[in-house]
């Protein structure tokens, strides 16, 4: 450092400036490219494609097939959420409360299958479910025969829970580290039994987790794809598969175009909605 | 806290309930990856190795393998480089404008997979990237690039920049600097951005589905048209191995950072 780094100084806060911008622009540009371009291609053909117009929109919201489909997406997928809120909760409350070995066992029943590929795991499930499956074998030595799983609604929602569970213990987990367990024992000491003392403490301190879970998990339900297209039938078709079905099979880019339009605006819609939320909880969490 | 021994005994019966329905159902791959029989059906009847054979040998197989692990090892290297660079950007940045970018760098983590395909399926069709290695790795890239940028903010925020300025004041150049104080401190964060960045490209299926042709298949394709098209137990085989990997690897680092992070303290 000498006496020369007065206009060197400048020059570097200037650079700073724009350094931090040159630093992520790659990846920016990346960005539109592979994301932003494709994005805005199939927006403008939802119009576009065959004349300009609200043709495809009108066409989606008034045939009952697509209508139907919509809202079983979105009734699978809040099944799936609430399954893995009921499955989770009890889960990440251990991972809080047993000693460091436990606690790496049950880490590891979370990350192991976070980390197994997909498609291996709803393979699985196909050999689970499937009629002359593991399943449908134990029914059928009790006595149940024909319950069929595959290519049912049940099917796809238990496939799709376990799938996405992971993403709700994470969070769960790392919020209800967090809560100073001295709060519920202080309510404990000022007479409040151990369900009061659970409902009105520590249940409203975990909140934040299931709200940032159970965000995720919905989301990411609603564009499933590969699971329900394994597992489902023609009675638990889910609009990823419409989407698919309308541009690969009968090359209708804009009808295609028109039903990925519109689950792209309620996950974003879902987005707006739950951010707010979350960050006021977590902030009331965090004091 | 103590807990009533009821509460306890129901606690740790869900516990076992809901950790079995995460690991076992993925273990029923293994005993019908020793089929003898050309089925998926259950039991598996009688135990041979021809699965694990027709994975090495059948062409359809080894190549999709050869294709997903050469394409993740680029998409691990081009993601990390491209996310460490943007996630120090935005740590330089104000915070909103760091916000917003972030926000936007995050995208690909919530648009609904089909979507994300159709619209690079579309602009493929137009560029010929479609069934090319660079139309892959470009659309991998993109997509593991979210976890990268995650695991490398997160530990550039713990990172002490006091050090930095020490270094500096020491008289070590801005090159020595981040080589010798920097990177050493973050590179945990890097190496499990690179670890996903590898995880996410090698298992990368919706849109892979979409981009795919008869000439360049990866893993994931090969089996889920495997799926859909016969019962062949080869997948099973394939499943298997990949779950022995990933315990290896999960486990493996599992172990270390306990014992890191145990020797640190």
């Amino acid at each position: 450092m000498s006496a020369s780094d007065a206009p060197s100084e400048r020059a570097a806060s200037s650079r700073r400036s724009w350094g931090p911008l040159a630093l992520a622009l790659p990846a920016l540009v990346l960005l539109v490219a592979v994301i932003g371009y494709p994005l805005a291609t199939i927006v403008l053909r939802s119009f576009a494609e065959p004349q300009w117009g609200l043709q495809n929109y009108s066409w989606f919201f008034s045939t009952p097939v697509n209508l139907i489909v919509l809202q079983r997406t979105f009734t699978i997928s809040a099944w799936v959420t609430v399954v893995c809120i009921v499955c989770a909760y009890p889960f990440a409350y251990a991972m809080t409360a047993v000693g460091p070995k436990v606690r790496l066992l049950l880490t590891l029943c979370v990350l192991i299958p976070f980390w197994v590929s997909g498609v291996v795991r709803t393979l699985s499930w196909v050999i689970l479910l499937q009629d002359s499956g593991v399943i449908n074998s134990l029914l059928r030595s009790v006595g149940l025969d024909g319950v069929r799983l595959i290519r049912t609604q049940t099917g796809v929602i238990i496939g799709m829970a376990q799938v996405l569970l992971p993403f709700m213990v994470l969070p769960l987990y790392s919020v209800m580290k967090g809560i100073d367990l001295r709060l519920v024992q202080a309510a404990r000491s000022l007479g409040a039994g151990p369900v009061r003392a659970f409902f009105t403490v520590y249940l409203p301190l975990s909140l934040p987790g299931v709200y940032a879970g159970a965000i995720i998990v919905f989301i990411l339900a609603l564009g499933f794809y590969i699971t329900p297209a394994l597992l489902g039938g023609p009675r638990s078709t889910m609009l990823s598969t419409l989407v698919q079905n309308q541009v690969l099979s009968l090359l209708q880019w804009g009808r295609g175009g028109a039903m990925g339009v519109v689950l792209l605006v309620a996950t974003f819609i879902l987005l707006a909605l739950a951010g707010p939320l979350m960050r006021q909880k977590h902030k009331q969490g965090a004091r | 806290m103590t807990m009533h021994p009821l509460t306890r005994v129901l606690l740790g019966l869900a516990c076992i309930l809901v950790g079995l329905w995460l690991v076992a159902p993925t273990l029923v791959v293994v005993p019908m990856s020793f089929n003898e029989n050309k089925s998926l059906a259950f039991p598996p009847q009688g135990f041979s190795w021809q699965w694990y054979q027709n994975f090495a040998t059948n062409p359809e197989w080894s190549t999709s393998f050869f294709n997903s692990l050469k394409v993740a090892t680029v998409v691990a290297i081009l993601a990390t480089v491209l996310g460490t660079l943007a996630a120090f950007g935005l740590d330089r940045m104000r915070a909103r404008p760091a916000g917003l970018l972030r926000m936007l760098l995050l995208t690909p983590m919530v648009v609904p997979g089909v979507v994300l395909a159709i619209g690079i399926y579309a602009v493929y069709l137009d560029a010929r990237l479609v069934g090319t290695m660079t139309g892959f790795v470009l659309a991998h890239t993109i997509l593991a690039l979210p976890f990268v940028l995650i695991a490398v903010q997160a530990s550039l925020e713990v990172f002490d920049k006091r050090l930095e300025t020490a270094a500096a004041s020491l008289g070590a150049g801005r090159i020595a600097t981040f080589r010798t104080v920097t990177l050493p401190l973050i590179a945990p964060g890097i190496l499990s951005g690179l670890l996903f960045a590898f995880v996410t490209s090698f298992d990368e299926i919706i849109v892979s589905l979409f981009i795919t042709s008869p000439y360049m298949k990866t893993l994931p394709v090969q089996i889920f048209t495997s799926i859909t098209r016969d019962a062949d137990p080869t997948v099973a085989a394939v499943g298997t191995i990949l779950l022995c990997a990933t315990t290896i690897l999960i486990g493996g680092g599992l172990l270390l950072l306990g014992r890191d992070r145990r020797s640190s303290l």
